[in-house]
């Protein structure tokens, strides 16, 4: 594949910024399934980075690396300009908050929509301590942020499938992370209610002060909602940039193995198989 | 009269063993049930059998090598199926095999009547001695110190493991907990109920509890009152009617489980939003 256009920092360079998350020649594999091919990338704090690419390329897995729920072959990864290791992984990861791809959740699961919520705030009350009043209220509040607070005390598994990402971004949010992590966050939501979740999460993004990755397959938000964005491909970054300079015609028409028509339009940027 | 029966030290002595196996036996079914264990439950349940059985040929206290035997397999397979190099059911069924296959051989090599081998597989709760009831007294009440203190985190995980731990939470050690608290509750369980049996007497009472509350407490505190009326009610019909007490504990509480799917279906199911 001919090189892509990037415009990506060297992970040590130290004039480019306070570095949130950085990786250097991060290679993670499943059996003999390399998900990440010696990836090194960077992310400032407060920048809302989208992560885009065909299914199998290693998003979800560069999600990972950054909460340690991936086991890393080699590389080394940086949060909060900490190493990420077995010692500090725990204490990092109550400053990340993840909300995965969305599964359906088992009815019988035996927890309230505020219980799952409050899952988020576990991790920052410790063992053995009880949630204080102050944890209700974050739960609460996040609950209400995402419109859930007429279906807080239902059973979580009775809940749609949209319904229970809202929960899933709340429990994220009740966890007061400074880096969040959405893996194809409104993958579940109806169109109109997508739209509401994607400007509170960049409203949030920008009052809180957050780091976002944020991983999608609806490249035509991008422009709206990422400052940078990563093109994904084979566990390897393709490129990595600017919105427009990256979701370009060549690059991803290279990247989906498909003719793909980039163009603007009033309402943003249309990306359509020709 | 009735009551003359508890005057007898055995009959005191069993019907303690029935409390307390009844208890954490419904205790440690909760978390099979919720994490969808039971594969790995029985396979513990045959090498705690194949321990005991090893301890009879032997000469060994029962107890401790069916302890050793259950706690190895229960530290081995939990493991082996998370590493994913091998799939979960694999291992399972692998280790059940060699456990049944290892107990039957032993069962052949014990000399004269294998009366004790046959109490180790159908249970006697009548002749349960007072050192095996201290031993279960003790696991009983680490078990319920156990849920008390880490009652959220086990709620996290049983919610699910992966999002726990990117809370924060040591989900893969509860976990861990988990696992050894089974095998030692199979250990100590196989003299009053049996090898063969008390793998339902975990999983019923808990399966029970499910189908009449979704909340997480109430399924503990009913799986207990579920499982010590199962044990206490088997015991005397098998006392009144000179039967098998541990496969009429067994019995007992498939009947209850039966009656209660029947009498109230799961209508939280039922309210599932579409």
């Amino acid at each position: 594949m001919e090189k892509m256009q990037t415009t990506m920092e060297k992970p040590n360079d130290k004039n480019n910024g306070n570095f949130i998350i950085e990786l250097q020649k991060v290679y993670v594999s499943y059996h003999e399934d390399v998900a990440l091919h010696g990836v090194s990338f960077t992310v400032r704090e407060g920048e809302f980075m989208g992560i885009i690419g065909p299914n199998g390329s290693g998003k979800t897995t560069l999600l990972t690396v950054v909460n340690g729920l991936a086991r890393i072959h080699r590389g080394t990864v940086r949060i909060f300009g900490k190493k990420l290791d077995r010692k500090s992984v725990r204490k990092i990861r109550k400053k990340v908050g993840y909300v995965p791809q969305h599964n359906k959740i088992d009815p019988r699961t035996p927890l309230s929509a505020k219980e799952a919520v409050m899952i988020g705030r576990y991790g920052q009350i410790g063992l053995l301590a009880k949630p204080r009043k102050e944890d209700y209220e974050i739960v609460e509040d996040a609950i209400e942020l995402v419109g859930m607070s007429e279906y807080a005390d239902r059973s979580i598994g009775t809940l749609s499938g949209g319904q229970q990402q809202r929960i899933a971004i709340a429990r994220a949010l009740a966890q007061k992370p400074k880096i969040l992590l959405l893996d194809e966050p409104t993958s579940a939501i109806d169109l109109p209610s997508q739209k509401n979740i994607l400007e509170l999460i960049r409203r949030i993004h920008t009052t809180e002060k957050l780091t976002t990755l944020f991983v999608t397959h609806n490249m035509s938000i991008a422009p709206q909602y990422c400052d940078r964005v990563v093109l994904m491909n084979e566990g390897k970054i393709c490129a990595l940039g600017p919105v427009k300079e990256i979701l370009t015609e060549k690059n991803l028409s290279e990247i989906y193995r498909s003719q793909i028509t980039v163009f603007q339009h009033d309402s943003g940027l249309i990306i359509a198989p020709s | 009269m009735v009551f003359e029966i508890f005057s007898y030290s055995f009959m005191q002595r069993a019907l303690l063993a029935a409390l307390f196996a009844g208890i954490c036996c419904s205790l440690m079914g909760v978390f099979i049930v919720s994490l969808n264990v039971s594969a790995m439950t029985v396979a513990i349940s045959h090498s705690a059998f194949t321990g005991a059985i090893l301890g009879l040929l032997l000469g060994v206290n029962p107890l401790l090598l069916a302890l050793v035997f259950s706690l190895f397999t229960a530290m081995l397979v939990g493991p082996l199926a998370e590493r994913g190099d091998l799939n979960p059911d694999t291992v399972v069924g692998v280790m059940f095999s060699l456990m049944l296959g290892l107990g039957l051989l032993f069962i052949g090599l014990i000399e004269g009547p294998r009366t004790e081998a046959l109490a180790v597989l159908w249970g006697s709760i009548l002749t349960v001695n007072w050192t095996e009831l201290i031993v279960m007294i003790s696991l009983t009440l680490t078990i319920i110190i156990f849920i008390a203190f880490f009652f959220k985190e086990i709620q996290a995980m049983i919610f699910d493991r992966e999002i726990a731990m990117a809370a924060g939470i040591p989900a893969q050690l509860i976990f861990y907990i988990a696992l050894f608290l089974t095998g030692s509750t199979i250990a100590v369980s196989l003299r009053p109920i049996g090898g063969l049996l008390v793998f339902a007497l975990m999983i019923n009472p808990a399966a029970t509890a499910y189908q009449l509350t979704n909340r997480l407490n109430h399924i503990f505190l009913l799986s207990i009152i579920i499982g010590t009326t199962c044990c206490f009610s088997g015991l005397f019909i098998s006392y009144a009617f000179d039967l098998y007490s541990g496969a009429t504990i067994v019995l007992v509480s498939v009947l209850v489980f039966m009656t209660t799917v029947i009498l109230a279906p799961k209508k939280k199911v039922k309210e599932v939003i579409t």
